[in-house]
C-alpha cells in the first residue's frame, strides 16, 4: 500500500503503471473489502484490508501480497467484478491499497458507478484479451500506459482498444466525474421538480 | 429502448436535466439512510460546505451494526457505539427523521419503510445499500447507490444516472403448495444469471407475481441485485394500496383518494415495449437451495449438485470454486447437508409472513439439538406482531433463540457470526465467500420454511414433508 496517497482530482487523461491481476467471476464486494472493516465512519484506514481474507487464506500469495505487485497501480479482473453490496468502501479500498483504473471484462453496476464517482476510471475489454494481459502478467512485471482520450492501452508491444462510455470518459477528460457541482447547478429546476410532482403534495397534506 | 413502461414514466416525471457527461438527473423522492454508508457522505457535506437540501425527503434507521441480544447503550462494540452515536449526531443536527431502537419503529431499513407507509407507487427511492430495490415490489423505482451518490442525494435532492434498460421477466401459472417467493427469484437468478441484469430494471409480471402478497412481491424486488439488476419493480394493484392504507405516513383522508387516484395510473401499458422479455413457468418451481458461492448457484432440494459440464464455460471457472470452498462433490446431493446454523431474518425474509411461515412448521416440533438457531425480526413491528400472535412463544419452544430486530447475520457486522466451516441454513440473500463472518464460514440460501425443515432434521430437508399437503 502507498504511503504517500494522493487521491484523484480534476481532469483525469492517462494512467500509467504496473499492473496486478486478480483472476476469476463474480469476485463481490463482501470480498474485497468484508463487511467487520466497514465499522468506521471515515474511509482512511480501508487500503490495508482490502481482499483481508483471500489473502488471510493464500498466506503472503496472494497477488496483493506479492513484492512485485506492491507499487501496482491497474487492476486487471474478469467479469462481473465488483457484484454485490454498494458499500463505496470497496472502491475507496482499492484506491486506497493503490489502485487507479481497473481493467475488466465486465464490472457490477453499482460498483462501476462507485468508481466513477471517486475518480477510478474502469475499463472493459473482450475475455480473450483479459486472459492475454493476465498471462502476461503472470509472475512478470507489465507496465501499461492507458490513453483515456484514444481508449487505448499500450505496454511494450502490445496495443489494446479499451471499453469506456464516451459520456464517462468525457467526464474524466474534463474533470466533471465528480457529480455534485453538476447537480447543485440546476438547483432551482430541483425545487421546480418538487412543486411538480403528485405524492409530494398528498403526503404533504396528511 | 423501452417504451411506456412504468419504469419509462416513473423516470420521466422524476428527471431533471440531461448532465453534460450524458447521464439523467433524477430527483430522488424518497432518500434512505443507515449508519453504515451515511457517515462518510455527511463528513463529505461537512468538508465541501454544504447543506442537506431537503431534509424532510431523507429518513433514518439503524440497522446493520446493532446487536441482537442486548441492545442496552452504549453498546459492547465501540466501533458500533460510535457508528450509531454519529448517525443519531446527524440526524439531529439536519433535522432529518430518525427511527432510533425503541421507537417502535427502528429495523431493517427496506423492512420499516414499507410498514410505515413510506414506500409509494410512482417514487423514486434511492438508499445507500444495494437491496433498496425491494421497494420496488411497490411500483417504486427504487436503487442502491455507494456513499458519494448519498453525499449528492442530501445535497442536491438528485442523482446522476444513466437510464436503464428494461426486462420483463413473465412469471406464468402459481407456484405450488410448500414453494415460495424465495424460491422463484432464487430460479430466475439461476436461470438467467447473476449479471443479466447489469444495465436493467427487471420488471416482474404474470399471473404468478399477481398472485404474491406484498411481502412475497418485496422478497422478489429485493433479490433483484443478486441477478445484476440495480432495480426490480411490479406493477401496482389493489393489493399494493391495500397494504399501505391506513400506514403511520400513508396518505390519509381526502388525500389518500388523490393518491389512490393517481397510483392507480401508474402501470406499464399494454401496447409497452421492452428491451427484453423472458418467460418462465413458475408452477415447475420447486424448494430452492443454493449450493455455491453466488445466489445464482441453486438446485432444487431433490437434485444433485451441477457437474462441471454441465454448466456452461462461463460459469465453470466459479463452480470449481464454488465446489472447492463449499466442500461439496459434483453430483453430490444438496438434501440430507448437514448444517450448523439456522438462520431466519433479513431485508429478503425477515418479515412477519416470513415468520408466521416457519412458525407453523416449528409449532409442537423440536429442533435438532447439534445447531444453533436463530431468528431476528426485521423490524421493531414485526417482533411486536409476532409476540401478539404467539410467535415468539413457538419459536423458542422449538429451541430457536429470539433476537432484537437488525440485519444481523446476513452480513455479520454484529456479533452474530458462523464460526470456522460452519454450514448456515440462512433465509437471507448472499451467499458469498466469507458473507456470514467466518472466512471459510457456508452458506445455503433457502425460504425461511426451508430453513425451519433444516432446523428440524439438522440437515437440508424438503419442507413439502412437513406441511400439511
Amino acid at each position: 500500500m502507498k504511503s504517500n496517497l494522493i487521491l484523484p482530482t480534476g481532469k483525469i487523461s492517462q494512467i500509467r503503471g504496473k499492473c496486478i491481476s486478480l483472476i476469476g467471476n463474480d469476485i463481490d464486494t463482501d470480498r474485497i473489502i468484508p463487511a467487520r472493516f466497514l465499522k468506521c465512519v471515515n474511509f482512511d484506514s480501508l487500503g490495508k484490508f482490502v481482499f483481508e481474507d483471500d489473502r488471510k487464506t493464500l498466506k503472503g500469495m496472494h497477488p496483493l501480497d506479492l513484492e512485485e505487485n506492491k507499487d501496482a497501480s491497474i487492476l486487471i479482473v474478469n467479469s462481473n467484478f465488483g457484484c454485490g453490496s454498494s458499500r463505496e468502501h470497496a472502491p475507496q479500498a482499492l484506491m486506497r491499497w493503490g489502485i487507479k483504473g481497473i481493467i475488466g471484462e465486465s464490472f457490477a453496476e453499482i460498483f462501476y458507478s462507485n468508481c466513477i464517482a471517486i475518480g477510478i476510471p474502469c475499463f472493459t475489454l473482450s475475455k480473450k484479451s483479459i486472459q492475454v494481459l493476465q498471462k502476461k502478467n503472470n509472475n512478470k512485471i507489465l507496465f501499461l500506459e492507458i490513453d483515456l482520450k484514444n481508449s487505448i492501452a499500450k505496454s511494450k508491444n502490445l496495443i489494446l482498444d479499451l471499453g469506456i462510455k464516451e459520456s464517462t470518459k468525457k467526464m474524466f477528460l474534463s474533470g466533471d466525474w465528480d457529480a455534485t457541482s453538476n447537480l447543485l447547478k440546476n438547483s432551482s429546476l430541483v425545487e421546480k421538480k418538487l412543486k411538480e410532482l403528485p405524492y409530494i403534495r398528498f403526503n404533504a397534506e396528511s | 429502448m423501452s417504451q411506456d413502461t412504468l419504469f419509462d414514466k416513473v423516470w420521466d416525471l422524476h428527471k431533471v436535466s440531461s448532465l453534460p457527461g450524458g447521464s439523467d438527473q433524477i430527483f430522488i423522492g424518497l432518500h434512505l439512510i443507515h449508519e453504515v454508508t451515511s457517515p462518510q457522505a455527511f463528513g463529505a457535506l461537512k468538508d465541501k460546505n454544504l447543506k442537506v437540501k431537503f431534509p424532510n425527503r431523507t429518513v433514518a434507521t439503524v440497522d446493520h451494526i446493532v446487536p441482537t441480544d442486548n441492545q442496552s447503550r452504549p453498546f459492547k462494540d465501540n466501533l458500533a457505539e460510535q457508528m450509531i452515536e454519529t448517525l443519531e449526531k446527524n440526524c439531529l443536527q439536519h433535522k432529518i427523521r430518525f427511527f432510533n431502537i425503541g421507537s417502535g419503529n427502528q429495523g431493517i431499513v427496506h423492512v420499516v419503510a414499507p410498514e410505515l407507509g413510506l414506500t409509494q407507487p410512482g417514487m423514486t427511492i434511492a438508499c445507500g445499500d444495494s437491496h433498496t430495490s425491494t421497494h420496488g415490489a411497490f411500483g417504486s423505482i427504487a436503487f442502491g447507490i455507494g456513499t458519494s451518490q448519498v453525499r449528492d442525494v442530501l445535497a442536491t435532492q438528485t442523482i446522476a444516472m444513466n437510464k436503464l434498460k428494461v426486462r420483463q421477466i413473465w412469471c406464468e401459472n402459481k407456484l405450488s403448495h410448500g414453494v415460495y417467493a424465495k424460491d422463484l427469484i432464487l430460479n430466475i437468478i439461476n436461470k438467467l444469471g447473476v449479471k443479466a441484469g447489469v444495465g436493467f430494471a427487471y420488471e416482474f409480471a404474470g399471473p404468478a407475481i399477481k398472485a404474491l402478497s406484498m411481502e412475497e412481491r418485496m422478497t422478489i424486488c429485493n433479490m433483484s441485485i443478486e441477478g445484476g439488476a440495480r432495480c426490480g419493480y411490479i406493477n401496482p394493484d389493489e393489493k399494493t394500496f391495500n397494504y399501505i392504507r391506513n400506514k403511520l405516513c400513508a396518505p390519509k383522508n381526502e388525500s389518500w383518494d388523490k393518491a389512490l387516484l393517481w397510483w392507480k395510473s401508474l402501470k406499464s401499458d399494454k401496447n409497452s415495449i421492452y428491451d427484453d422479455v423472458i418467460k418462465l413457468d413458475a408452477s415447475k418451481i420447486e424448494p430452492t437451495v443454493t449450493w455455491g458461492i453466488t445466489p445464482g448457484q441453486s438446485v432444487s432440494v431433490n437434485q444433485q449438485i451441477p457437474l462441471l459440464e454441465e454448466l456452461s464455460q462461463n460459469d465453470q471457472l466459479i463452480a470449481k470454486e464454488a465446489y472447492e470452498y463449499m466442500g461439496f462433490n459434483p453430483g453430490q446431493s444438496i438434501k440430507d447437508t448437514s448444517v450448523d446454523v439456522c438462520f431466519i431474518g433479513s431485508c429478503t425474509n425477515g418479515r412477519i409472513s416470513d415468520l408466521r411461515v416457519a412458525a407453523a412448521i416449528l409449532k409442537d416440533k423440536k429442533i435438532s439439538k447439534k445447531v444453533k438457531a436463530f431468528v431476528v425480526p426485521g423490524s421493531e413491528k414485526v417482533a411486536t406482531e409476532a409476540k401478539q400472535e404467539g410467535l415468539d412463544k413457538i419459536f423458542i419452544d422449538s429451541g430457536f433463540q429470539w433476537r432484537e430486530p437488525g440485519c444481523s447475520m446476513c452480513l455479520a457486522m454484529n456479533s452474530d457470526k458462523l464460526i470456522g466451516n460452519q454450514v448456515s441454513a440462512s433465509s437471507s440473500n448472499r451467499n458469498f465467500k466469507g458473507r456470514q463472518g467466518s472466512p471459510n464460514g457456508r452458506t445455503l440460501l433457502m425460504s425461511p420454511a426451508m430453513v425451519a425443515a433444516a432446523a428440524i432434521e439438522g440437515k437440508v430437508s424438503d419442507v413439502r414433508e412437513f406441511i400439511d399437503k
